[in-house]
């Protein structure tokens, strides 16, 4: 139970002084509010060790194995990494899916703002009819959503070809084109921002009328108030969508599942699109841990892909060090 | 104000199209240049969908998953929650910041191990491996209910204290019905997670006969290829309920999503 006191400042706040910090011993009410605290926290406790802790430590160690589910885990030590750097698969999805990170997360991030913007306008009317458009997209299943947009994306009768046509482009192979295949998930994320646009609203109402009171008397226009109001003062707003967008990003799989499910599966029944342009970081896990049973190899991938998900997090936290305005900090 | 419409009809227009396709035949939906209305209109697409995907069976699936992850959930939840926000122990604020640590963990650094646990437990093709965890609480909402909770006048609770109250009594009647439209977004928003759950049912139901619909309306597109009417019908059915639910309680999405965002 000691070890559980901790020095002040980590206590509840408003309860430690200076005279608690070389108590260890807690007094009866202490003890009480422990037992209590930790009773109701037990459900997380229990969560935490049995679904989290051990079994990410697990993965650690089958990481180290050859691990084929049915026999007990081999220990061959750094093979796993060896053989996953020798794999073009791994490194195919790992620039698929850096692909759809670093030029699908930006541009649904852009498009979400900029209808955001268009809503937070004065005067505009039936903004709840608008809200509920941009937010319906995410409220569908992702199977029926990928379904639909293997549709509309489907090369000769596709809606959106068909468009295209009318206009005079021909347009591409969507997912059955290799170069394009993931400019149409990217579409469809985009699509599907629209909690990116609530979130940007939320922050947007936030913004005192008061600067851009002050903006205009000295004179700025609409593009000055965007560059020099707005955006700083919702780029926490921006940050936190960067950093979810990309963490989801990393771990897109139903998309890609179910188009290339539909499109075309590999013979040995494995998934990713065609000429695995849809092989995603998420679907090379998923084939190697359930369709080829390579459990210790599946391990070593989720190993990677945790530390890929906090080095992109630090960098985008790093990166926007000086450029986000935090407004309690000021 | 005309850029906001026609993103609008924009974002509508794949819906639209949708349900145009879900109410023709597989002729008239190859006609080019497409067609909106359909004429005449047909229900045959969607009939076909209920029955060859075994569209009830689905459906009862999907709430044997959803209902008990909402209950199982909104409970562990707002026991954790109240444990973070409203007792006072040493250690509690570290031991938040572990619940908060645990959201960056991917899923599928856990998920061989579970596999390999539920296998020898003999859970696999049993509700279980997606149930159990969901009454051991979830750190987002646990978050969520705690910056609620903690904004709660306290004299309500000090007062129900001197009379005796235990404080398990002082969740159940005092902050869990103040806290009301948290649960209800913390239930919501669980709801429509598990209803969309592919992943999951994907690795641990393989049975047809347990798969729910967002498991159910994948193989049925297998099997039906091109057949664009039928495909679009299923997907009206898998998404409708959801759809249903969201035009009555959009107020709740809207805030619980606002929520999302604050912790930024």
């Amino acid at each position: 139970m000691t070890a559980l006191a901790k020095p002040p400042g980590t206590g509840a706040p408003g309860t430690a002084g200076p005279s608690r910090f070389a108590r260890l011993k807690l007094t009866r009410a202490e003890r009480r509010g422990l037992r209590t605290g930790l009773l109701f926290i037990s459900p997380w406790l229990v969560g935490f060790l049995a679904f989290n802790l051990y079994p990410a430590l697990a993965s650690l160690y089958y990481s180290f194995t050859n691990f084929k589910i049915l026999q007990e885990p081999r220990w061959t030590g750094l093979d796993n990494y060896a053989k996953l750097i020798n794999d073009p698969i791994f490194w195919k999805s790992l620039t698929n899916t850096l692909y759809l990170t670093v030029v699908g997360v930006p541009l649904a991030v852009v498009v979400a703002l900029g209808i955001a913007l268009l809503l937070n306008r004065k005067g505009i009317r039936g903004i709840g009819i608008f809200r509920t458009i941009f937010y319906l997209p995410v409220v569908i299943p992702g199977v029926a959503a990928a379904i639909l947009w293997i549709f509309l994306l489907s090369p000769v009768n596709g809606l959106v070809n068909q468009s295209l046509r009318v206009v005079g482009i021909a347009g591409p192979g969507w997912f059955y084109d290799p170069a394009w295949a993931k400019n149409g998930i990217i579409l469809m994320t985009i699509w599907a921002a629209g909690d990116v646009v609530i979130i940007y609203l939320g922050a947007l109402q936030g913004v005192s009328r008061a600067l851009y009171e002050a903006a205009e008397v000295d004179g700025a226009g609409a593009w000055v108030k965007l560059r020099h109001v707005t955006i700083p003062m919702i780029s926490p707003a921006i940050l936190f969508n960067l950093i979810t967008g990309a963490i989801a990003a990393f771990q897109s799989f139903t998309q890609a599942f179910v188009i290339s499910a539909g499109v075309g599966r590999g013979n040995d029944g494995s998934i990713g699109g065609v000429q695995n342009s849809l092989l995603f970081y998420g679907l090379n896990l998923y084939n190697n841990g359930f369709r080829y049973f390579q459990m210790g190899y599946a391990s070593a991938l989720a190993w990677i892909l945790l530390i890929m998900i906090l080095v992109a997090t630090l960098v985008l936290l790093r990166a926007s060090r000086n450029r986000v305005y935090y407004e309690s900090a000021q | 104000m005309v850029a906001l419409i026609v993103l609008a009809v924009v974002y509508l227009t794949p819906f639209v199209w949708m349900i145009s396709t879900s109410l023709k035949t597989l002729q008239q939906s190859l006609v080019s240049p497409p067609v909106l209305v359909p004429n005449p209109i047909v229900f045959k697409a969607f009939t076909d969908a209920l029955t060859k995907m075994n569209y009830p069976l689905a459906f009862r699936n999907t709430l044997i998953y959803a209902v008990p992850a909402v209950i199982g959930t909104v409970v562990s939840c707002s026991l954790v929650a109240y444990g973070f926000a409203l007792v006072r122990w040493r250690g509690r604020n570290t031991m938040f910041l572990i619940v908060l640590a645990t959201m960056m963990l991917p899923s599928q650094v856990t998920l061989i191990p579970l596999y390999v646990i539920y296998a020898k437990l003999g859970w696999i093709n049993t509700y279980l491996p997606l149930l159990v965890p969901t009454f051991l609480g979830s750190p987002f909402f646990i978050f969520l209910l705690r910056q609620f909770f903690m904004g709660m006048p306290k004299e309500l609770m000090d007062a129900a204290r001197l009379d005796g109250a235990s404080e398990l009594r002082i969740l159940a009647t005092i902050v869990a019905p103040l806290s009301a439209p948290a649960l209800i977004t913390v239930g919501i928003l669980t709801f429509i997670d598990k209803w969309n759950d592919f992943y999951g049912p994907l690795i641990y139901l393989q049975k047809p006969e347990l798969q729910p619909l967002s498991l159910a309306v994948q193989v049925f597109q297998t099997q039906h290829g091109t057949d664009w009417p039928l495909l679009m019908a299923a997907s009206v059915l898998v998404a409708a309920p959801l759809v249903v639910l969201y035009f009555f309680a959009q107020r709740k999405f809207i805030e619980g999503i606002t929520l999302t965002g604050l912790k930024g």
